[in-house]
């Protein structure tokens, strides 16, 4: 793993290069999220210091919804951690490449990994052998996307200071149509919407509980129905195999 | 900046680094535990339905009862009617953008049109 000086700033620079398409897919995100900051109570440097230490599109955007229905801290962590979760799917995934690098890179890289970051790096890594895998082109990849998100955030920011009638149009809708649009797709089999649906349905059932709580309680419901419909779907097939 | 809007934004930033905190134990556990992490097969199973579960969660109320109150199942509801198009868009094109765009433009066309 002795890369040249040269190897390692192509190394990056593919990286970012790779990155482009998802950092053009995220830059409405960045401005929608900038733009409800301007809606919320939160001041505009908050909104920019969430981008900069949280960088996390989905947990933000829930953040903001939540601090404008005044759950508690307790609660936006909470979510934020579930929200966040699948994190550790991408980090399980990539893990084998970067196991063998010293711990202040695993450190570095782990902290720029995103949605859009883990695609784009997996398909990189997925043609080379384990073990032999440099971190620069993660890390282009991952600083393309980190200053990607603070840029269009910075936009969104302005954008809503400029014209502060937005937020009585009902701007929230942006944020439910970006949803849809991450949910839709991902709804791949019964066991998907079933969850998603009871989500749904008892999220807005409970959603007088104190603190928000109603939310947490209907996802765990959700998972919980999604995990029932696997063990169902995956039981015929382990009954079989004695026969 | 009077002591109250004070005591709120540093509260907010106390706010804001803890979700850091909380994302960045996340994003780096696998990486900096390695193999002393592992993750059964029914954990891996549980945490797949965890990013539609969440959405979902989310939008529901915000779209059923924009309003807070009571749900709001009528074609006056220009939350409701935008996404069942996007829900519609989402499908028949799987494309997140165009989704975005046509379900806002269906969104403020009843809101400042249909509905006014």
């Amino acid at each position: 793993m002795k890369a040249s000086s040269g190897n390692t700033l192509s190394e990056f620079a593919a990286g970012a290069r790779d990155t482009i398409p998802m950092m053009v897919g995220a830059a409405p995100f960045g401005v929608i999220f900038g733009t409800l900051v301007t809606a919320s109570p939160l001041n505009l440097w908050h909104g920019q210091l969430m981008s900069l230490a949280v960088f996390a599109g989905s947990a933000q955007f829930i953040a903001v919804g939540l601090i404008a229905g005044h759950a508690s801290f307790a609660v936006i962590w909470a979510t934020t951690f579930i929200v966040n979760l699948r994190h550790i799917l991408y980090s399980a995934t990539l893990g084998p490449y970067v196991a063998h690098l010293p711990a202040r890179w695993r450190w570095t890289l782990g902290a720029l990994m995103t949605d859009e970051v883990f695609a784009v790096v997996y398909a990189h890594y997925q043609k080379r052998p384990a073990g032999q895998t440099g971190p620069y082109y993660f890390l282009g990849s991952g600083v393309a996307m980190y200053l990607n998100w603070q840029l269009w955030t910075l936009a969104g920011l302005l954008f809503g200071a400029a014209f502060p009638g937005l937020q009585s149009l009902g701007l929230d809708f942006a944020m439910v149509a970006t949803f849809i649009a991450i949910v839709v797709p991902q709804l791949v089999a019964m066991r998907f919407v079933a969850a998603s649906l009871a989500a749904g349905v008892l999220s807005f059932a409970w959603q007088g509980w104190p603190y928000k709580l109603g939310l947490l309680a209907a996802v765990l419901a959700g998972v919980a129905v999604g995990m029932i419909l696997t063990m169902i779907e995956t039981r015929p097939r382990t009954q079989e195999r004695p026969q | 900046m009077n002591a109250l809007t004070q005591t709120l934004s540093a509260n907010y930033v106390f706010l804001i680094l803890g979700m850091a905190l909380v994302t960045y134990a996340i994003r780096a556990a696998v990486f900096v535990l390695g193999e002393r992490l592992a993750f059964p097969p029914l954990v891996r199973t549980a945490l797949s339905f965890v990013p539609v579960t969440v959405l979902t969660a989310i939008i529901v109320p915000m779209t059923v009862s924009p309003h807070g109150g009571g749900a709001e199942l009528t074609w006056r509801n220009s939350q409701l009617v935008a996404a069942v198009v996007a829900v519609a868009v989402c499908i028949a094109t799987r494309r997140p953008l165009l989704t975005i765009a046509v379900s806002l433009a269906v969104f403020f066309f009843w809101q400042l049109v249909v509905v006014a």
